[in-house]
């Protein structure tokens, strides 16, 4: 079932590769993504290694029996919740419009979809 | 607390009864659903990937069916019952994980993937290793974790129908009703798999989802009105009964322990390090999860059912927090620990509770009792037939069409394997689960996560960003990491020279922690690069190729 891909199509794919559209359009999601990853993953083990190393600040109460580390743990919460909607818009108004630009111009050349 | 609490034998031989009922009747809806699926089903996309027809909200319902475990549900609510705020540690990593899939994995798997995670990787590269080694480590990672879902299902539903030893059920013994489940569960993921391919898995694993959210929220809805949406009453409640005081609010009762030993508490503190980053990291490279995004029609569609996973799964894992420190303050933490020393009858024991206090006495209790056992039996099931299909169609669409028939099987002759393979893996996973049964096995989860991190992960990413990326790599970070994780498990106190290890009575371990991520996943990572530049391998093109559809979606399949 694997599609025999032809060699001009191989040009074709390299081309579309360098082309300065499709840097834009990867710079787009690679700026976005990788530093956003980076940012949650330290945020995340931070919370992890204050659960492991800082006891006494994590134990401190803020309002009755709520303390720190049941906030910061909520925090956690809240903040997959801020990235995942912040990344759904971030992607249908600056990523989706350019990939479906050389998505379409793709299937006019190719006369279809490969 | 009454001390008689959900042992009381009347209690438990009524609620027993409609236990059962329900279940039968959750087994008889999710045939049907099977049956009706399978008439929906006659191609390899309709087995593998239930004809790509799936909504957003479909198949993140189906994600949250897939992946919250009765290990996330009983585990996480007994851990937070029994240890408090160290359970919650738990929920944290397994949503915060979604990220990775949200921003790194998903889009770009369902863009340049038919089946499986082995697609991408063929993409680019030499197919016969790199889908055999996907095979390897998919089979593998599915493996250890259905012998821990099915154990699991064992002893749960002996301690759930309240079969104690030396009573009797249905003419059973304890042992007998033990080995009974684990068949009968098998037998059941057998049959939805086979018959109704990922289309009847997905409903299936929908309507375990709702039944969950449901059940979660009427017990959790309870707890608040018992407190007076008061959190903080409710959470000083859970202290004071729990017989610990303030520590049962703050981290270190359950992971990270102090001890006396200045060495047994570094190695307590970087256990739960590396257990926090290898739930964070697992998650987006477990197959069965990965498979799921290939069911919906689009990459878009395929973000969007992430977004509604990261919902559901959030919203239920607040409720386990309620579940967890309502139980602890409502039963008390003696109750549980008569029940299951390892906490797993907490959420039942709050139900009967809850049902007790709001819902007309005794015949209240044993209802909600009910439901939410049959709930748990429900969610075992939907799991492990995930598992059973991301693992027979790897077998299948990797290694049998692609490796052994080098791509000329007939889709026909494909599926037909799947088919078998599910029954094989199936009754593969039954044989162990009947064997390890007595053996605490509980650890098995973690090493599929760590196994998912530090094999899958790294090729995964690898494939998807990194031009230079090659055969070799990819075979160097799969059976790198995929070794490096099981061998510091195998010689770890999980598997032996603890009295919790799977062979008390024997040591032969020298690596100090239980879990492997820490040092596995980096490992993983370090061979994937290693392995590339070691070899000459160059595959600029095809990388092109593979970079312009994952990032586009043209060419998807």
């Amino acid at each position: 079932m694997t599609t025999e891909v032809p060699s001009s199509s191989t040009e074709k794919y390299l081309e579309v590769q360098q082309s300065e559209e499709f840097g834009r359009l990867r710079h787009t999601i690679r700026s976005f993504v990788f530093p956003m990853t980076v940012a949650f993953f330290l945020w995340y083990v931070l919370y992890v290694i204050l659960s492991a190393y800082a006891r006494g600040f994590m134990s401190t109460k803020i309002v009755g029996n709520i303390n720190v580390a049941l906030v910061f743990g909520l925090l956690q919460f809240v903040s997959t919740f801020l990235i995942a909607w912040y990344y759904s818009r971030y992607a249908a108004q600056k990523i989706d419009p350019q990939a479906d630009k050389i998505k379409s111009d793709l299937t006019r050349d190719g006369g279809g979809e490969a | 607390m009454e001390p008689h609490l959900f042992a009381a034998e009347a209690d438990a031989s009524g609620s027993r009864g409609l236990t059962i009922t329900l279940f039968l009747i959750f087994v008889a809806i999710t045939l049907a659903i099977t049956i009706w699926a399978s008439r929906q089903t006659k191609t390899a996309t309709d087995f593998y990937a239930g004809g790509r027809q799936f909504s957003g909200f479909q198949n993140g319902m189906a994600i949250g069916g897939d992946y919250m475990s009765a290990a996330s549900f009983l585990g996480i609510a007994g851990l937070i019952a029994l240890f408090g705020y160290d359970g919650f540690l738990y929920s944290i990593g397994f949503l915060v994980a979604w990220l990775v899939a949200l921003l790194l994995v998903a889009e770009y798997l369902r863009n340049s993937g038919r089946y499986t995670m082995a697609d991408v990787l063929a993409f680019r590269m030499r197919q016969r290793p790199v889908r055999t080694a996907a095979s390897v480590s998919t089979v593998v990672v599915s493996i250890f974790y259905l012998i821990a879902q099915m154990v699991g299902a064992g002893a749960l539903v002996s301690l759930l129908l309240g079969i104690k030893p030396g009573a009797t059920f249905l003419g059973m013994d304890a042992d007998t009703a033990k080995v009974a489940t684990i068949i009968l569960v098998g037998a059941l993921m057998i049959i939805y798999v086979t018959v109704g391919g990922m289309k009847g898995t997905t409903y299936v694993q929908i309507v375990k989802a709702f039944m969950l959210m449901t059940g979660a929220l009427v017990m959790t809805i309870l707890v608040l009105v018992h407190y007076k949406f008061n959190l903080s009453s409710l959470l000083g409640d859970a202290a004071a009964q729990s017989g610990k005081g303030d520590a049962f609010l703050e981290p270190g009762l359950r992971y990270g322990v102090e001890s006396a030993s200045a060495s047994t508490t570094f190695y307590s503190k970087m256990d739960l390090i590396s257990l926090g980053i290898a739930l964070v990291l697992g998650t987006a490279g477990l197959p069965h999860i990965l498979t799921r995004f290939y069911t919906v029609p689009t990459a878009r569609i395929a973000r969007k059912s992430v977004l509604w996973a990261i919902g559901i799964i959030g919203v239920f894992y607040l409720f386990t927090l309620a579940l967890g420190f309502g139980a602890a303050a409502l039963v008390g933490g003696k109750a549980i620990t008569a029940q299951d020393k390892a906490g797993n009858t907490a959420a039942p024991q709050l139900a009967q509770r809850l049902g007790i206090d709001y819902l007309g006495g005794d015949t209240g209790g044993s209802i909600l009792l009910a439901v939410i056992a049959a709930v748990a039996f429900a969610t075992i099931l939907a799991v492990v037939a995930g598992l059973t299909l991301a693992s027979s169609s790897s077998v299948a669409h990797d290694f049998y069409a692609n490796v052994m028939r080098r791509g000329q099987a007939s889709e026909r002759q494909e599926v037909g394997v799947a088919r078998v393979a599910a029954f094989v893996i199936g009754a593969i996973a039954i044989t162990l689960s009947i064997f390890a049964q007595s053996l605490n096995v509980a650890f098995l989860v973690a090493l599929a996560f760590a196994v998912a991190a530090s094999a899958n992960l790294p090729t995964v990413l690898y494939s998807l960003f990194w031009k230079r990326f090659n055969t070799s790599g990819a075979l160097w970070s799969i059976y790198g990491g995929l070794s490096v994780a099981v061998l510091l498990v195998f010689f770890s106190p999980v598997v032996s020279g603890s009295a919790t290890a799977m062979f008390p009575g024997h040591d032969w371990h020298w690596f100090p922690l239980s879990n492997p991520g820490i040092i596995s996943i980096p490992a993983g990572f370090f061979f994937g690069w290693l392995g590339t530049v070691l070899s000459k391998e160059d595959d600029t093109a095809k990388y092109a190729e593979l970079e312009v559809r994952s990032l586009t979606g043209y060419g998807a399949h």
